[in-house]
């Protein structure tokens, strides 16, 4: 196999928004980056995703987990300007707060429930609201007589995924950092003080390596003496043709996009390694987003795709370090978008110094599916 | 059919001739022509102006792939003027940014 010469001081597996949101935070810090991704054929959560940055709800069986979402919600401006200026493109991103729309009380009384117990766990820092259905008119006009309610919380908002995505590539490549497209990685032997990769026929050798290689994390991770055990969960979506801005807050059902489309989705579907769309689920998303919104009867839909989210066990992200090989990183979530700021501007400098001011990393290890830990 | 366009039709004495209404004006065609076809063939080649910068934009693919053909037809907003077929007393205009949605509780926003 052909030896590539140059110098890696990590080797990131994955060029989706996990791999380059962390790819870009490691070139910030001046390290010598390299982003392996595969080709077209693979599961690419980051083209098909919703585009919410996303607080609400999260975290609600794990505080940690809403503290670290939150905490990217709070920098995202930062990421979005430092992207912006790098691509010369827009990222369209807006965080006027964000409504989770409930059809039935018995739902919203529900997550009230679990909201107010997750603000207990977080000594009382949890702004959510609970709105009725007239509270929630005033702030929604088009909402239909069959909404409930919804609970509102002030840190959400929502971004254009591919500018994102494309922000941080270009981002990344204009410190230096380098992208091997094609192939990903198949194979990754430890040494003494490096690691060797295997991509395309050719052999890398990187100081460290990052796995950010989403449902391919499964896979690899035990390569290097981690364990990330992820599964696909299947969202369809749904967009309209444009149309004139009627909705000035995204919902976690659906949200208006920058240049005017309804993109409508929040299907959930363990349906294996199958990202195809399919009539019902695609008539269901629609027929709720027409209860919600009425005046959606008339828009257009004029294209539908299917994405996997990449789920560990209980939901949360996993970041690890592995003890067996020093060196090797873990890095996978379902909230690409949402935890993009947290990734490139807390988690690359937690993997490139070893240090964080934050107390809670450590509760992120893959260790607490270990079943030993829980007897 | 004297037009101005830079396209120009083939000898296709088979078709009946069709008029349609473009902004009010009427635009002879063949029957069987795209809505899309008939106009260009008439020079129209403005056909709508983008919902976020407002640039001029004409038909592009002519087979319902890039949307660039948007107008109003017969009352209804963005329709693919590639996909419809010409009828006798179409009434056509331009597709002038994002449409509306109206709401049963008063106009569009």
């Amino acid at each position: 196999m052909a030896r590539d010469e140059a110098e890696i001081d990590f080797a990131v597996a994955g060029g989706g928004l996990v791999g380059m949101a962390v790819a870009y935070g490691l070139a910030r810090l001046g390290r010598k980056v390299t982003v392996f991704d595969e080709g077209d054929l693979a599961y690419r959560a980051s083209r098909g995703n919703f585009g919410l940055v996303w607080a609400q709800g999260k975290g609600v069986d794990m505080p940690n987990y809403a503290r670290w979402t939150r905490l990217s919600a709070s920098l995202w401006p930062e990421l979005a300007e430092d992207l912006s200026r790098a691509s010369g493109v827009g990222l369209e991103l807006r965080q006027p707060g964000g409504f989770d729309i409930c059809l039935s009380e018995e739902e919203l009384q529900g997550r009230t429930a679990r909201f107010e117990g997750l603000r207990d766990a977080l000594g009382g820092d949890y702004p959510f609201e609970t709105l009725g259905h007239n509270a929630l008119r005033r702030m929604l006009p088009a909402i239909g007589p069959k909404v409930a309610g919804a609970t509102f919380f002030p840190e959400d908002g929502h971004v254009n995924p591919l500018y994102l995505l494309r922000g941080l590539v270009q981002a990344f490549q204009a410190l230096g950092g380098r992208i091997v497209n094609g192939t990903g990685i198949e194979r990754i032997l430890p040494e003494a003080e490096a690691f060797r990769l295997e991509s395309g026929g050719r052999v890398f050798e990187a100081g460290r390596v990052v796995l950010a290689a989403g449902l391919g994390n499964a896979k690899l991770a035990p390569m290097v003496g981690l364990n990330a055990p992820v599964k696909p969960n299947r969202g369809q979506v749904l967009i309209t043709e444009r149309v004139q801005p009627f909705l000035d807050h995204p919902t976690a059902q659906i949200r208006q996009v920058g240049e005017g489309a309804v993109q409508i989705g929040d299907s959930k579907e363990d349906v294996g390694l199958d990202d195809t769309t399919s009539p019902e689920v695609v008539g269901a998303i629609a027929k709720r987003a027409t209860r919600i919104f009425p005046i959606l009867e008339q828009a257009r839909v004029v294209r539908s795709w299917g994405a996997l989210r990449v789920m560990s066990p209980d939901g949360h992200p996993i970041y690890d370090r592995s003890t067996a090989h020093p060196g090797a990183y873990l890095v996978t979530c379902h909230s690409g978008v949402t935890l993009a700021a947290s990734h490139a501007l807390r988690l690359a400098p937690w993997i490139a110094t070893g240090e964080t001011d934050l107390p809670y990393m450590e509760a992120f290890s893959a260790k607490r599916f270990d079943l030993r830990s829980v007897a | 059919m004297p037009s101005g366009s830079i396209f120009a039709r083939l000898p296709e004495p088979d078709r009946r001739p069709v008029t349609l209404f473009f902004e009010g004006e009427p635009v002879g065609a063949l029957q069987g022509d795209s809505v899309a076809a008939a106009l260009l063939a008439a020079g129209k080649l403005t056909f709508r102006a983008t919902p976020v910068g407002g640039a001029p934009r004409g038909p592009y693919c002519m087979m319902g792939v890039c949307f660039e053909c948007l107008l109003e037809i017969d009352g209804v907003a963005n329709r693919q003027g590639c996909m419809v077929q010409a009828a006798d007393g179409m009434r056509v205009s331009r597709m002038l940014g994002a449409r509306g949605l109206a709401d049963s509780n008063g106009p569009a926003r």
